[in-house]
């Protein structure tokens, strides 16, 4: 268990967007977070990665707890996201975008007094990394102008350039295509070999195809987890997602 | 030359277009005195290397800071202090008020960075008006006065600052240093993570970046090379006074970045060069310079956005205006 979750809570003015909320993450493992809008699953993302403080509740990574951790801390430690909205720097190349991770470990960060050619080596690595999602070709790009679908794939490159021990995506494939969703489906598959995934999707042939656990949320609560042939039979999560199965 | 920057989307005729004109301000900068009243000069070269290190916080950090005249003028008073009252050298009382002005804009940044936006603009200012008053009040200042007929000096033991002359190209050379400085910072390996925290803050983080570290670095770096403005011009006027840490001090170095044009590295010089001969003229003319430069204000907000040199960039240069990587 690399990340784990205990009593989450969190109120927005009185509102209980996220209520008692247990999470663990298996490396290794993919989990799934599903549920209808609204119910809490980008706002969990935001406490676990410390982008929100939780009202109450426990968070341990790794087996340190990073309940009051700053953000890039706990990035820092290994945990890192994407967001729900496409993230990358829009008018960098997509070259740069890799860049400007891996400049982070390699401490290059702080050298204002160097020229920019000090940044030439991470280029090799940063290719390497846009070849595994299939970038190459757009390297020299800017971000910004890239397709809705290479936005998010770069977002995951720029995410692996961190090699993070638990990545959180959420919905990494929304809006997409079917080929752009296989794609991304074996990009994240991949990816879980080393590493413990957790992400939110809402196309649930992907959950059953892709994820080894899933937690079902709905208004801020857990309604039911486990693997998708138990979560899928239970009587509340049918009555839940009632003719939401195709959206 | 490294792969991929952004220099290198933009045409190879653009940069070359564009260096040829810094070439030329620079040459016209070497030849000004010949031809203009060299204090004027001075003058414009201070305030032009105030607006460029403004320009580093705003164009290129994307902070709006209401305080910086703290930094310009508390260096013009350290400067003129200690070169004054203890018999300092030029270059050592210059150094003095730089890192006095870093100083000060390590607990003004400190301070400040927590806040986003128009809150980070408010606590800048507020603590620039704390500044201003502990300089009305304090006695090495001399209060309305200020500290006057500072000596010049001789610079390193040899140049005789007296000399107009020998002055003058000593002022244009700690401008082109300074102007230096800031374009190296930005074109830098932390010139690129200030870059991507303005572009998308969130991102910057969920990387691992620290990012009220960056921005910190950031301040205190501007506020330094701000404070080299204010302690060149205290050596040059051989006065400090109560008017360089001014809130309309403040106002002034935004007004010039915003009508020379925020994050291209000409804009700013030019903006600065515009308004103090503005004021010059002004001055003369009996008309109220607060109408005037209020006047400039509304027309540049709503005809040039993006100030004189980001207009020209934007139409002539397109890449180079939003990269904001030089100019
Ligand atoms: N910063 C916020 N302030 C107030 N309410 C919020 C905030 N963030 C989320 N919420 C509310 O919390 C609930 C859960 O939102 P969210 O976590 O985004 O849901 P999901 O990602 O599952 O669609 C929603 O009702 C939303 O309006
Ligand atoms: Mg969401």
């Amino acid at each position: 268990m690399v990340l784990s979750a205990r009593g989450l809570r969190r109120d927005f003015a009185g509102f209980v967007a996220v209520n008692s909320v247990d999470l663990d993450v298996h490396h290794g493992k993919i989990h799934a977070l599903i549920g209808p809008n609204g119910a809490g699953k980008t706002t969990i993302f935001n406490l676990l990665t410390k982008f929100l403080q939780p009202t109450s509740g426990r968070i341990e990574l790794l087996g340190t707890d990073i309940t009051r951790t700053s953000p890039a801390k706990v990035a820092r430690m290994g945990l890192v996201r994407s967001f729900q909205i496409s993230a990358i720097f829009p008018h960098l190349s997509v070259l740069d975008n890799v860049r400007v991770a891996l400049q982070r470990p390699s401490g290059l960060g702080f050298q204002f007094w160097r020229s920019l050619s000090a940044l030439d080596e991470l280029t090799p690595r940063a290719r390497e990394l846009l070849g595994i999602v299939g970038l190459d070709d757009a390297a020299n790009r800017l971000a910004g102008d890239l397709s809705y679908g290479r936005k998010r794939v770069l977002e995951i490159a720029t995410t692996l350039a961190l090699d993070p021990k638990v990545l959180l995506l959420d919905e990494p494939m929304a809006g997409m295509g079917h080929e752009d969703v296989g794609t991304i489906s074996g990009i994240i598959r991949s990816l879980a070999r080393d590493r413990a995934v957790l992400m939110v999707e809402h196309n649930l042939t992907v959950v059953a195809d892709l994820c080894d656990w899933i937690t079902v949320m709905q208004r801020g609560q857990v309604l039911a987890a486990g693997d998708y042939a138990t979560v899928s039979q239970d009587e509340r999560v049918r009555i839940a997602y009632m003719g939401t199965e195709h959206e | 030359m490294s792969e991929l920057t952004l220099q290198e989307r933009r045409t190879a005729a653009s940069v070359r277009l564009e260096w040829g004109l810094v070439a030329l301000g620079v040459l016209a900068l070497i030849a000004a005195p010949f031809f203009i009243y060299p204090i004027f000069v001075m003058k414009m070269l201070c305030f032009a290397l105030f607006a460029c290190a403004f320009n580093l916080l705003l164009g290129y950090t994307g902070l709006l800071s209401f305080g910086h005249a703290t930094f310009f003028g508390g260096a013009a008073y350290l400067c003129a202090y200690a070169v004054k009252a203890w018999g300092w050298p030029p270059e050592a009382g210059i150094l003095l008020g730089m890192g006095g002005a870093a100083l000060l804009g390590l607990v003004m940044g400190f301070l400040a960075i927590r806040r986003q936006g128009i809150y980070f603009a408010m606590i800048t200012l507020a603590l620039a008006q704390m500044f201003y008053f502990f300089c009305v009040q304090a006695p090495f200042t001399e209060g309305e006065d200020g500290i006057q007929g500072v000596p010049r000096g001789t610079l390193f033991g040899i140049v005789d600052l007296n000399v107009t002359m020998n002055m003058y190209y000593v002022v244009l050379a700690i401008f082109l240093i300074g102007v230096f400085a800031v374009w190296r910072i930005v074109n830098s390996p932390f010139g690129m993570i200030l870059r991507s925290i303005r572009e998308n803050e969130n991102r910057a983080i969920s990387l691992g970046y620290s990012v009220g570290r960056y921005k910190l670095a950031a301040f205190v770096m501007s506020a330094a090379l701000a404070g080299l403005a204010g302690a060149t011009k205290a050596i040059v006027f051989q006065f400090a006074t109560l008017t360089d840490v001014t809130w309309q001090m403040s106002g002034e170095v935004i007004l010039m970045n915003l009508l020379g044009g925020i994050g291209t590295m000409v804009g700013p010089v030019v903006g600065a060069g515009l308004v103090v001969g503005l004021e010059n003229t002004l001055a003369t003319s009996g008309f109220p310079v607060t109408i005037a430069t209020g006047l400039i204000f509304m027309v540049c907000v709503l005809i040039f956005r993006r100030g004189i040199v980001g207009e020209i960039y934007a139409r002539w240069l397109a890449p180079a205006a939003d990269g904001g990587d030089k100019g």
